[in-house]
């Protein structure tokens, strides 16, 4: 005696969370069904391995119906099919989105495309999530890149209508956006210590301060590609530098106001100005930790390079969090540092770039405070 | 030109890509109606097409209106080729023309086709002006309204009940046409699907012509069926019946039944003397086969209290005049009536006088082209025949009339099993067509009719009993006789006093048979039959012993027939009724008593059993009230006296065995053990595994003992298919491959539904069908509610207090009391119910329209709940107004069954879609449930080596619009809660 067939439907469309995880973490229906009986419910229940299967099977059908509608959640509201009261609409959208630390990390600043999907096995065998999870992740976030890429108005916002998504995941969906619009290198191994919950952070602020968005609101990719304009612009913080005079008073400024606030405010000292040597091309690779200031604004000069826009992170940490974290820079003092000589600029008479330098200086601060800890 | 259809296509949305190269499809969609066609206009290159139509106007009779559904077809319109149907969407207007049902309908109605299912859906807005036509020769019934509900519709009242309407109609089934050989699967589906809508509606109309005749104005426990004869044809068929209905918001007083003397039942057309029957009958050895299974029926009763005896029904010496006269009064009312049978399961306070049992009849017959569909003699005298045997069955139990009647049918090729069943009654003739009794006497009359009890009481003569039974005096009156135990196909009676809970209690049964052609085959059926009815009601009744239960409600016995084998299934829900004697225990008797193993054996089985009936009296907490000896001793006729002693004995619970084997083998409780077989018998028996704690399960509409319904319900659809190894089957493997089936299949129930616990299945219905040799279908539909659990506890008590209470009140009382709480209950509502509902409609409408604008689709603008339920009632809501019926039938079909995720893929989605197509067609009509939902057929085929499978779906029930009691209790300031409270929590109160 074999089931040829085997079904349940429900008026309301019965949805089991545990299943649904299971599901969504992509095992098979008989590893479903032993994780279920491992997880004791035989025993609460009093029901039999058959039932399991029978009722496991049952909801993996459902989800597989539900799943070309999650693919366009608007749709999951608005379709006849399935009875769903809205609380578990919203719950199965959002479980459907969400997606794994560890894989976000592997793939986040990465090319959407073919060739990333067939490195989805390594990635699999990496983090130990199933193939199938990874390709589910995969392509929701492809789905949402899609979808929002070319439109007007606020990324999250965009993102939020229409997914339906939490605020929350949301924004973490607009970083991912973010990120592999501009590709932003954050699989190298010195990156390896930041969360997606770091990188996130930064993408916010950039999204806010950095893009054509912030600047004008009807534009098309306004929240996904930085203001060209602006990157431009940046180079003329080279003076900062580059004038000798400049630079001296930008340090002075800095030193008197942070004189006995600092505890490491001899290394600050010795850091803010570089040696005379070497002063104007970057010296890659080699921490220069006597050098915060010229990095950080070497930084902003080489921007309008989209290489350079790739390695953003790479160079936030070697000329800043690195020689920082090398000095044993306690964070507050990082914040007292980073704000006093943000602040310090506008003391500078010689200076014109004010509102330009606060463009770029705030997100940078904020994001350099982010990603300093260990 | 008697009406005027008004249709306006608005939107579309979700449609499918139809062209490829765009992705994208330029729809436009043609309207029809009868012969005339309508077209909008191509929405270029879009999935979500704005037509905003023209009002397309139809002008028809309203004959037509009446058959014709509304096909809407929305197409891809394509320069080169002919154009891509996307899908279609039938919609029945009938609703539109009644007066008090729904005014316009309007919403997004899913696009269906029968190879994709489903694809997108279309915004569609209908009216009827319908102009007032006198001609009395009308051939139209518009205005008479349609129930599936087996009971007086909650906001209604009946004036007069009349009686039972039947009609048929027959065609030639499309599928076997020769045309079909040429056509498209998707057009023969179409054709398929078109016809039956077309027959409906004919049949419908044909029914309500017949009400309009009797005088009445509405079809309660309308149940319409199909039958696929194959190469036969086509019958749609229809019982229902006829009333008189007043709609209540009005504080009307109880009106006397309209004195129209002389109104005499026209002879119907349709059933004709048997020597007048056809030809296929006539001519067949069948029918003789017929003949003789039907006298077999006779001498199957014997165990159960059901099949009829001879012995006419004279009048019972407690009953003393009053029960004469009555019987005189019903008689009168009823024997003009051709068949004097209700499809109502629950009744009207007053209207069911006493239930004598179980009255059924099957018979057998042999298919044949029905040669001319206008005149389908030979169905209509089958049924004439067994429809005349029910009423001498009935006859024979002293019942003037059936209630809770119902007709099915089971075909395999040319093999037809005809079954119809229902309870012998007798009725308070005041509600009857010709209620010409005299106030007074229906006083004495109910005066002298306890209440709680009054139903058991046997309405046949007491000396001359048409089986033999063990009667006693009423164990709640005392005054009048009842039997020992009563199996109805009715509701429990709100009334009647019941102690503990109940639950469900099934037969199953399969008997292997050879395979055989044509009469030789119909023969060997035949034989098989009875025995199989024999075997059904043992088993029900060891069962119903196990329980520690005595009486059955809502008993429906399912015969099917296959090529290779018989199956039968009875459902029914056991109920300990106060008013009947405790039942005695199982007694297992040995043939072989020397043998000591075997006897240990007996002995060992024995205990088991008594431990189970204990176990199950907790279980269901039936603890019946002690009688004290005096009441116990009052006179009791001679040959019942040791019954009786085996009675109080198992009432002190454990030591049974020793003095029931004196009365042995003539009793029904005891079962011997002489072979192997009934070994098998009795271990499966104990098989039967109990819900799991928290879960009960009845297939009525109520659960005896449990009111207190939380609003939370779940309908849901379960359909099991298994595949039996084919080697060596025996009877034996056969049972049980069928029992696991059936026991498996609720213990799935259980599980996916743990999470509403406490709570309770109600209206479990299963069906059983043989689609081929080795292959059981069973599909299940059935409702969990969940109670809350606090006040379940306290049920009982209450239940039979206030039965009680209510047993105290004097008639005049007892009678008005639910009328009463109606008048209350509404005229106090602020809103009169048409202008609640027109604030209920309100919603689906604006929504659409809002959706039209808003091209995009945002997110807070989700789709209206629909709920759905087999029972005639919403727990914690009240019913304000029917939408009218919903009758739908849908073919799906699919040549890549594999790619649909096997045949559990392909009926998961269609039925999920036949459910999305009925939540629509409600919404549309600005309803917000169905009530009495039954799905009637599901036929599946599967032909997995060609990828291919098909299915066929009926449904049917009531549209309405219901308002929770919360949200009432808000409006109404004036009302009290307590008053609404038994009014939808039992479900019960018929008005």
């Amino acid at each position: 005696m074999t089931n040829e067939l085997d079904i349940f439907v429900g008026n309301t469309t019965l949805i089991d969370e545990d299943v649904y995880r299971l599901w969504l973490d992509g095992y098979s229906v008989s590893d479903a069904v032993a994780r279920r009986v491992r997880s004791g419910i035989l025993e609460q229940t009093g029901a039999t391995a058959a039932v399991l299967q029978s009722d496991t099977m049952d909801h993996y059908r459902t989800f597989h119906m539900l799943e070309r509608l999650l693919h366009a959640p608007p749709k999951l509201l608005h379709q006849l099919i399935f009875q769903i009261p809205p609380s578990r609409q919203a719950l199965l959208i959002e479980r459907y989105y969400a997606f794994d630390e560890a894989f976000v990390r592997e793939v986040l600043g990465k090319k959407l495309s073919k060739g990333t999907k067939k490195d989805l096995d390594d990635i699999s065998t990496k983090t130990g999530i199933t193939l199938k999870s990874c390709r589910r992740q995969f392509d929701n976030f492809k789905r949402v890149f899609k979808v929002v890429e070319e439109m007007r108005g606020s990324l999250v916002d965009n993102i939020q209508q229409h997914f339906l998504l939490s605020d929350r995941l949301s924004r973490d969906y607009a970083a991912i956006v973010f990120f592999a619009n501009n590709r932003f290198e954050t699989g190298k191994k010195k990156l390896q210590y930041l969360s997606f919950g770091d990188f996130a952070f930064c993408a916010e602020l950039m999204i806010q301060n950095w893009t054509l968005g912030a600047v004008d609101s009807q534009v098309d990719d306004m929240d996904v590609d930085l203001d060209k304009e602006f990157l431009q612009d940046l180079k003329e913080l080279k003076v900062l530098v580059a004038d000798k005079d400049l630079l001296d008073l930008h340090k002075s400024l800095v030193c008197t106001a942070l004189r006995g606030k600092l505890s490491v405010f001899s290394e600050m000292e010795a850091n803010f100005k570089p040696p005379a040597s070497g002063a104007e091309d970057r010296t890659p690779r080699i921490p220069a930790p006597q050098n915060l200031s010229r990095g950080l604004v070497n930084v902003a000069a080489k921007l309008i390079h989209n290489k350079d826009v790739r390695d953003l992170f790479v160079d936030l940490i070697e000329k800043f969090v690195e020689p920082c974290r090398s000095d044993h820079w306690p964070l507050n003092d990082v914040r007292l540092f980073l704000n006093q000589y943000s602040a310090s600029v506008h003391s500078l008479d010689g200076f014109r770039h004010q509102t330009l330098w606060d463009r770029y200086m705030g997100t940078l601060r904020g994001c350099l405070l982010r990603l300093y800890h260990d | 030109m008697p009406g005027k259809l008004k249709v306006k296509i608005v939107a579309g949305r979700h449609l499918p890509v139809m062209d490829r190269a765009s992705d994208l499809t330029d729809a436009f969609v043609e309207v029809k109606f009868g012969n005339t066609t309508f077209k909008t206009d191509v929405y270029l290159k879009s999935l979500n097409p704005q037509w905003n139509s023209e009002w397309f106007k139809f002008e028809v009779d309203d004959e037509d209106l009446q058959d014709e559904p509304l096909q809407i077809t929305v197409l891809d319109h394509d320069t080169y080729s002919a154009n891509d149907a996307i899908g279609k969407v039938y919609i029945d207007i009938d609703p539109l023309l009644y007066s008090e049902a729904a005014t316009v309908i309007s919403g997004w109605f899913p696009i269906y086709d029968t190879i994709h299912g489903i694809r997108g859906e279309i915004n569609v807005i209908v009216k009827v002006d319908l102009f007032n036509d006198l001609n009395r020769f009308r051939q139209s019934s518009c205005g008479v309204k349609f129930f599936c509900t087996t009971s007086i519709p909650k906001c209604y009242r009946a004036v007069i009940i009349h009686g039972f309407v039947e009609e048929l109609v027959v065609n030639e089934d499309p599928e076997y046409q020769w045309i079909d050989r040429i056509r498209t699967p998707r057009a023969s589906n179409e054709a398929r699907q078109r016809l039956i809508s077309l027959m409906s509606g004919e049949l419908q109309r044909k029914i309500g012509l017949k009400v309009l005749e009797m005088r009445g104005n509405a079809v309660v426990g309308y149940l319409q069926c199909f039958d696929l004869e194959g190469e036969s044809g086509l019958v749609v068929r229809a019982i229902g019946t006829a009333c008189t209905l007043d709609k209540l918001s009005s504080p009307a007083a109880f009106l006397p039944a309209c004195n129209s003397p002389s109104k005499e039942m026209k002879e119907s057309p349709l059933v004709h003397p048997p020597s007048l029957g056809c030809r296929s009958t006539q001519n067949s050895p069948i029918h003789t086969a017929t003949g003789s299974r039907l006298t077999q029926n006779f001498s199957v009763s014997v165990p159960t209290l059901i099949y009829t005896g001879m012995g006419s029904g004279s009048a019972g010496k407690e009953g003393g005049p009053f029960k004469a006269l009555l019987r005189q009064q019903t008689q009168s009312a009823l024997e003009q009536r051709e068949f004097p049978f209700f499809t109502l399961t629950a009744f009207p306070p007053g209207f069911l006088v006493h239930v004598g049992g179980v009255v059924s009849a099957r018979s057998v017959k042999l298919l044949d082209r029905i040669h001319n569909p206008d005149e389908p003699e030979t169905r209509d005298a089958w049924w004439a025949e067994i429809r005349q045997e029910i009423k001498s069955h009935a006859k024979a139990l002293g019942c003037h009339a059936v209630v809770g009647y119902s007709e099915s049918t089971s075909i395999c090729e040319e093999v037809c099993i005809l079954s119809a069943s229902g309870t012998a009654a007798v009725l308070n003739p005041r509600f009857l067509q010709d209620g010409t009794v005299e106030g007074c006497l229906e006083q004495r009359l109910e005066e002298n009719l306890p209440v709680g009890c009054g139903f058991c009481h046997i309405p046949y003569d007491e000396l001359n009993m048409p089986f033999p039974a063990h009667l006693t005096y009423c164990y709640n009156c005392r005054k009048q006789k009842v039997p020992d135990v009563l199996f109805t196909t009715i509701d429990l009676p709100t009334d009647a006093a019941v102690v503990g809970k109940g639950c469900l209690i099934q037969a199953r049964l399969c008997r292997l048979k050879k395979k055989a052609q044509a009469e030789a085959n119909a023969t060997a059926i035949s034989n098989l039959l009875p025995f199989m009815e024999y075997e059904v009601h043992t088993q029900l009744m060891n069962k119903l012993k196990l329980k520690g239960m005595n009486a059955l409600f809502g008993l429906r016995i399912q015969i099917t027939v296959g090529e290779n084998m018989l199956m039968g299934l009875a459902s029914a829900t056991g109920v300990y009724l106060a008013a009947l004697p405790t039942p005695g225990g199982i007694q297992i008797a040995g043939k072989t008593p020397n043998d000591g193993s075997y006897e240990q054996h007996i002995s060992h089985m024995q205990k088991k059993i008594n431990d189970t009936i204990a176990k199950n009296k907790e279980l269901y907490e039936i603890n019946p009230p002690e009688i004290s000896e005096e009441v116990i001793g009052s006179p009791i006729p001679e040959p019942r006296q040791r019954s009786r002693l085996l009675r109080s004995q198992s009432e002190s619970s454990d030591e049974v065995i020793e003095l029931d084997l004196s009365h042995g083998k003539k009793d029904a409780f005891v079962l011997e053990i002489d072979d192997t077989d009934a070994m098998e018998d009795v271990h499966s028996l104990l098989t039967d595994v109990p819900p799991p704690s928290g879960f009960y399960s009845c297939n009525t509409e109520i659960m005896p003992g449990i009111n207190n319904w939380t609003s939370e319900i779940q309908m849901f659809t379960s359909v099991r298919v298994i595949r039996l190894s084919s080697l060596n089957l025996t009877n034996q493997a056969l049972n049980k491959n069928f029992n696991d089936l059936c026991e498996n299949l609720l213990k799935s129930l259980y599980f996916k539904l743990r999470s509403m616990i406490p709570c309770c299945l109600c209206h479990v219905n299963f069906t059983v069908s043989l689609p081929e040799d080795e292959l059981i279908q069973v599909t299940v539909t059935a409702v969990a509610i969940t109670f809350d659990k606090n006040q379940a506890l306290q049920t009982i008590k209450t239940h039979v207090e206030k039965s009680l209470q209510r047993a105290s009140t004097d008639n005049e009382e007892l009678l008005q009391f639910p009328l009463e709480l109606c008048s209350d209950s509404l005229p106090p509502h602020p809103f009169p119910p048409a202008k609640a509902v027109t604030v209920e409609k309100a919603s689906p409408v604006a929504e659409g329209n809002f959706r039209n604008r808003s091209a995009p689709p945002c997110a807070n603008s989700t789709v209206g709940v629909v709920k759905m339920t087999p029972l005639s009632f919403i727990p914690g809501a009240k019913i304000t107004k029917y939408l009218g019926i919903i009758n739908m039938f849908f073919i799906r079909e699919t040549t890549s069954l594999r790619e649909e995720g096997g045949v559990s893929g392909f009926l998961h989605a269609f039925i999920a879609e036949v459910f999305a197509m009925v939540r629509a067609h409600v919404a549309a009509l600005g309803g917000n449930a169905v009530v009495s939902y039954i799905m009637k057929q599901c036929v599946f085929m599967e032909n997995p080596n060609k990828n291919q499978a098909q299915c066929l779906i009926n449904v049917s029930g009531d549209a309405v619009v219901f308002v929770r009691e919360s949200d009432l209790e808000v409006i109404s300031t004036q009302q009290p809660t307590a008053n609404c409270q038994p009014l939808c929590t039992g479900g019960e109160v018929t008005t």
